[in-house]
């Protein structure tokens, strides 16, 4: 029958085309439209999944013939497409169509056009490789003048658009924004959008068209543009600021019922959530008096906001009453809101839960599951001693009826959190209900769960609390238990909690009276030969064994264990067994290697490896070459081929300058050191290798690993010389555990910052929720232990080896200096005044003398060292102390540091007693940031410090001398970090903070933060017009962009001169109409440029050996040809 | 934003599919089941929201959904967006379509697919809101739709 319809399908075309009045279009049109109901009404009447498979199969083969026909007409083609769409929703492959989706969007009409660009959009993603042939099409229909070719044009960009071909369409969507037609600029905003969320470095340049919609008379465009700037906003949040007025005026006419309560105004009030807005917000949560849905979610989201932003009473019980009405409401989405809200402001203000307490309880037992679990959330929130026994149980219940994992991950992890791990009292009321409920999350959470709770789970075990006998009783009751539960017969436990049994049974079964440790044995014995059990688990059970050998006096099981795995398949197994053996041959040694109760005790290892040295010498003697450390080898290769390097263009000079002075030395310590290491005494040994390390690299990326080192030194230092060989591979284990214990240590202590916080809340108020006063104290105190000798020795290693770094560099930098300042004094006024201005308008160097004065100055001067000023600057007498301390404090900078470009000093932030001021350096191989701190007060501040959050894209290196423990009343000191740039950017923010102590004790903190340009990073790089051909061709990454130019600017040499001026670039040569310029980023990235010059546009070509420089540097060019 | 569109009716059958992100085939139809599933289990007195769980992108993501006779309409959103906000847009959504049917009924949504995605795509455009005022999104059908009459005249001259 199909085939039949197929047949005259084909010869319908004929038909078509000439035009013929009659039944022939009808009839064709009811024919395709019913085959699309056909196949509907074939699919429902199916039973099985099965037939609709083959169906479908049928259809879509039948379909293949007719799209790839070439009678088929694009009239029929569109009728194919939809059902191709149905056949691909119902997830079958339909992938032979698309080319013709493509075509169809390409070739048809209006109404043909659209099915194939709806085809396009929901078969095809962004990468798929057919839809470059689409961007010509789109191109085409957004420059129709046909309104809804270009709406259907915006739409598919903005639901998928290949990244890379971005710039074909980029003016033509600009150019939408100042359509007449609303809807018309509302899509190009949202496909706008769509750009910056896949590329956002293609339109940083239409910030300030966003501007304009932003305030465009049409309310839906100025809502469409609020996702860009919530986005914006959220990754910088300063740069917005000035905005901040029209989002008020935005949000004033809402309030006051000018515009439509629409919906995109949450985002508004997201955006506002980053500002202070106070006196709005009291406004809006007035609107509680009219009820419409609508406004009811913006008044969630004020909710929101006012608990976000700086707390103020008076807005605080608005909220408080706006989320009594949610939790009140008896529609139960409001119900769930409000649950959230109160949630979410928990922890500001417990009281309110009190208020609500009966609402709470009622929604603990409410039959809607997501209400349930809300619930739980906010009572994991309060959570605290006295009523933890009852909301662990609701939650245990809950997790017992739920099945989905992702519940289970989630409140098996909340348990565990409330009674382990983030607490430093757990609340915990006594033994065996602790035990008991964690034997509940690890039954029911088993596998699923998150490795860090039976982790931790032990380590609370092992470490235990204060009190030592509490502690015995509680190993003492886990044991027993596990005892019981491991007697039940057919009861699998989850692999995790077999683990934790497995453990504890071969650590605390000593503390057991009645039961010997071959009963044990034979229990675990009898784990091991289950199958069900994981070849993980089994090693955690044959350590648990050989932990209890020494302690059985009879050895029937243990032999019959060994002689069933030294057979074993699996080796890790084996050579358990094995071990078990050969110890099991000496009980004597095997009791002295695994002594009862020491689990947390520090294992002494001897990390030096000293009892090999014999076997060193032997091979030295024997001629071997001394071993060297694999960085030590890479060094030593890499400075050879610097010897051998002959290229003019020293593009990294200055790091190859460091190495060339530095490391020869280093070499020969390092090599000396390892070949006499079988003399040496140890510790020398090793400090003498860390300061060649420091020497050598000498930047923060190696630092951790040599306090590791050192953390074991302070360790292998009183070895006894019996250090066993045998006992080696298990003390490296050991020793990594230790290790990871250390580590974890430190998040510790910021749990518990965070904790003890929560517990004040909570204490404070008197959170009893369901009146059960429970008088139980917490029993559990973890002991702290700290390891300050540990961490102060690294300190001091770490400040030796600076100050021994910096007092080499001294020797450099003065000679430097006299040469500079000679040179530049000159017009120091002048460069510090254009430079303030600069500052001002921190996104671009805008002032002409500066940027020679760079030129000039600092690459004549190439530097060796990152640090040109150690001394800390004291402002000088003369100044007039009245008169503004910025004035004083930025001449000081001068006299200091005038051999380098430098900003203006700017004041980032002050409070009564300190400002700071900061100020950048350009220098040649690195931006310097300094960050001076006048301490304004008659008091002395003790260990003032300075401290940088880490960014993603910086590397930010502290210089010597920054921890000042002293600062004397009234006077100035500066601190100066040396920035490297990780990741090309546009613009970032560098915050951190800086702390003191008063006099009187009392510290405090001041956060800041400084804006950093890309162009802070940008020097130029001088080459040769040969050396720019090599380098030309030898660079991938490119991008050619042409530019528009103002009449005042046509000329080639004035566009090169700009250029050079405001972003640095370094001018190679000017042929005819074609210029070459070359820069480089620092460390040292290159990057050339060539432009070309026709008539007013200026064609500019970029290549680098980064990716995204080239990027990053177009759109700096965009902006200063636009500027100027 | 909004991650993904799913209309199905009361078997789990798909009646609209729309992915603002890109998955897989497989993973969709697994996406457009499980979301099934999840839904399928709730009366239609509790609450419309649901927390996504490891289906789409975790924790942060969250189900709304609306249930209307014979069709379920769960809206997958991040937490960007405002639960009330997208409620109310399905009813929008829904209403729109009622007004472009005249009486919507689950068979329009089968037979005329293609017109429920032109719809779609005057509310929603590329995962972002684009117009929440029905009458500015039946006149921008409309406006198609005398198009295709248009066109339909053309051929039939």
């Amino acid at each position: 029958m199909s085939d039949i319809v197929e047949k005259t399908l084909t010869a319908l075309p004929g038909l078509f085309l000439q035009n013929q009045p009659g039944g022939g279009p009808a009839a064709a049109k009811a024919s395709f439209s019913s085959r699309l109901g056909s196949l509907v009404r074939g699919i429902t009447a199916l039973t099985s999944k099965h037939e609709e498979e083959k169906l479908i199969q049928q259809e879509l083969s039948s379909l293949k013939a007719t799209v790839s026909a070439p009678t088929t007409t694009l009239k029929m083609m569109k009728e194919c497409m939809v059902r191709l769409i149905y056949c691909e929703m119902l997830g079958y492959d339909a992938s032979f169509g698309y080319i013709h989706a493509i075509k169809l969007a390409q070739q048809g009409n209006l109404l043909e056009k659209r099915v194939g660009y709806l085809a396009v959009s929901l078969f095809l993603h962004e990468s798929h490789e057919l839809l470059l042939l689409l961007v010509n099409t789109v191109v085409k229909d957004l420059q129709s003048t046909n309104l809804v070719e270009v709406c259907m044009a915006l739409t598919v960009v903005s639901q998928i658009f290949p990244r890379e071909m971005i710039p074909a369409v980029l003016p033509l969507i600009e150019d939408k924004l100042q359509h007449s037609k609303e809807i018309i600029r509302r899509k190009a905003v949202l496909a706008l959008y769509k750009f910056h969320l896949i590329a956002p470095n293609q339109v940083q340049h239409i910030h300030i068209k966003f501007r304009k919609a932003l305030c465009d008379r049409d309310v839906g465009v100025m809502a469409a543009s609020l996702h860009i700037y919530l986005r914006m906003i959220k990754e910088n949040s300063s740069g917005y600021k000035d905005l901040t007025g029209s989002f008020v005026t935005i949000l004033k006419q809402v309030v006051g019922g000018k515009l439509p309560v629409d919906f995109n105004y949450h985002i508004l009030l997201q955006v506002l959530q980053k500002y202070i807005l106070l006196l709005y917000l009291t406004m809006i949560l007035t609107i509680s008096a009219i009820f419409i849905f609508l406004s009811l979610a913006i008044l969630f989201e004020c909710v929101h906001t006012v608990y976000s932003i700086y707390p103020k009473s008076e807005l605080l019980e608005k909220a408080a009453k706006c989320i009594g009405k949610f939790v009140l409401s008896p529609k139960i989405n409001l119900k769930y809101l409000g649950l959230k809200a109160l949630t979410y402001v928990i922890q500001q203000d417990p009281t309110l839960a009190l208020q609500h307490q009966m609402t709470i309880i009622e929604c603990l037992d409410h039959p809607d599951p997501i209400i349930k679990r809300e619930t739980l959330e906010l009572l994991y929130r309060i959570t605290n001693a006295q009523n933890v026994t009852v909301i662990v149980q609701k939650m245990l219940e809950y997790l017992h009826q739920s099945k989905e994992e992702y519940v289970i991950v989630n409140l098996v992890g909340k348990i565990a959190d409330v009674l382990v791990l983030n607490t430093v009292d757990t609340y915990a009321p006594d033994n065996a209900w602790f035990i008991q409920t964690m034997n509940a999350v690890f039954s029911v959470g088993g596998d699923v769960m998150h490795p860090d709770i039976p982790n931790n789970f032990l380590r609370l075990l092992a470490e235990g609390f204060d009190d030592e006998t509490e502690d015995q009783q509680l190993r003492l009751y886990a044991v027993q238990s596990y005892l019981t539960l491991l007697d039940m017969e057919n009861v699998f436990y989850p692999q995790r909690f077999l683990q934790v049994m497995s453990w504890v049974l071969g650590e605390y079964s000593y503390l057991l009276d009645k039961e010997t440790p071959a009963e044990v044995i034979a229990k675990l014995y009898k784990l091991l030969m289950n199958d069900s059990v994981s070849s993980e688990t089994k090693t955690w059970l044959i350590a648990a064994v050989t932990k209890l050998t020494p302690q059985a006096h009879s050895f029937d099981t243990v032999e019959r264990l060994i002689h069933e795995f030294t057979i074993s398949l699996d080796t890790c197994m084996r050579q358990h067994a094995f071990e078990l053996k050969h110890l099991h041959e000496n009980v004597e040694l095997m009791k002295s290697l695994l002594p009862v109760d020491r689990s947390c005790e520090d294992l002494v290892v001897d990390a030096s490896l000293s009892f090999l040295d014999g076997f060193v010498a032997e091979g030295l003697s024997q001629g071997a070459a001394p071993y060297k450390p694999h960085h030590q080898r890479q060094e030593e290769k890499l400075s050879q081929e610097k010897v051998l390097n002959f290229e003019p263009y020293g593009l990294s000079f200055s790091s190859s300058g460091f190495t060339g002075r530095q490391s020869p030395a280093g070499i020969s310590l390092g090599s000396d050191i390892s070949g006499n290491s079988a003399e040496t005494g140890l510790k020398e040994t090793n400090s003498l290798k860390l300061e060649g390390i420091k020497k050598l690299w000498g930047k923060e990326g190696y630092l951790p690993k040599k306090e590791s080192k050192t953390g074991d030194e302070s360790g292998a230092l009183p070895v006894p010389q019996e250090s066993i060989m045998e006992n080696v591979d298990q003390a490296i284990t050991k020793k990594d555990q230790s290790q990871v214990l250390t580590q974890s240590k430190e998040e510790k202590e910021k749990q518990l910052l965070a904790s003890s916080l929560f517990v004040g809340l909570g204490s404070e108020s008197t959170v009893n929720l369901l009146g059960k006063a429970d008088t139980v104290s917490h029993k559990f105190r973890r002991k702290s232990k700290v390891k300050e000798a540990k961490s102060g020795e690294t300190t001091s290693t770490h400040n030796m080896t600076c100050s021994s770094f910096s007092s080499l560099s001294n020797v450099a930098y003065e000679d430097d200096y006299y040469l500079n300042t000679l040179h530049d004094r000159g017009d120091k006024e002048l460069k510090t005044f254009s430079l303030n201005s600069e500052l001002l308008d921190s996104e671009s160097l805008t002032e002409l003398p500066l940027v020679e004065k760079f030129s000039n100055c600092s690459l004549s001067t190439p530097s060796l060292f990152a640090d040109n000023s150690m001394e800390i600057f004291h402002p000088p007498q003369s100044t007039a102390a009245s008169v503004a301390k910025e004035s004083s404090l930025a001449s000081s900078f001068l006299e200091e540091t005038t051999e380098y470009i430098h900003s203006n000093a700017m004041e980032i932030c002050n409070n009564e007693t300190i400002s700071v001021s900061s100020y950048k350096i350009w220098k040649d191989d690195c931006l310097l940031m300094v960050w001076s701190v006048t301490n304004k007060s008659g008091l002395e501040l003790k260990s003032a410090n300075l401290e940088i959050f880490p960014a993603e894209n910086f590397k930010v290196t502290e210089q010597p001398g920054c921890c000042l423990p002293v600062m004397e009343a009234e006077s100035t000191k500066s601190f100066q970090y040396s920035v490297q740039i990780e990741k090309p950017f546009t613009e970032e923010i560098l915050s951190g903070f800086i702390s003191y102590h008063m006099m009187d004790a009392h510290s405090a903190q001041l956060e800041f933060s400084v804006n950093l340009s890309l162009l802070d990073f940008i020097r130029p790089l001088k080459i040769s017009s040969e050396d720019f051909g090599k380098l030309w061709l030898s660079f991938a990454n490119d991008v050619k962009q042409n530019v528009k130019m103002s009449e005042s600017q046509a000329a080639l040499p004035f566009a090169l001169k700009t250029l050079q001026q405001k972003l640095r670039l370094h001018i190679i040569e000017i042929i005819g109409n074609e210029g070459l310029l070359a820069c480089q980023l620092l460390p040292s990235i290159p990057c050339l440029l060539h432009c070309r010059v026709y008539a007013d546009v200026l064609a500019l070509w970029f290549r680098s050996s980064c990716s995204t420089l080239p990027d990053y540097l177009l759109y700096q060019c965009q902006k200063v040809m636009e500027g100027s | 934003m909004i991650q993904a569109i799913l209309v199905f009716n009361n078997h789990g059958k798909p009646r609209l599919v729309r992915f603002y992100q890109r998955f897989p085939e497989e993973i969709q139809q697994q996406i457009v089941r499980e979301t099934f599933h999840l839904v399928l289990k709730r009366d239609d007195n509790i609450c419309n929201f649901l927390e996504g769980g490891s289906l789409i992108g975790g924790s942060d993501y969250k189900l709304i959904y609306r249930h209307y006779a014979t069709l379920y309409f769960v809206f997958c959103v991040d937490s960007s967006e405002s639960e009330l906000g997208i409620l109310d847009l399905i009813q929008v959504f829904v209403e729109t379509l009622d007004k472009c049917f005249e009486n919507v009924c689950e068979l329009d949504l089968i037979f005329h697919m293609d017109k429920v995605h032109y719809i779609l795509q005057e509310v929603v455009m590329g995962g972002m809101v684009l117009e929440t005022n029905m009458n500015e999104i039946v006149a921008q059908i409309e406006a198609q739709n005398r198009l295709e009459k248009s066109e339909l005249l053309a051929w039939g001259l």
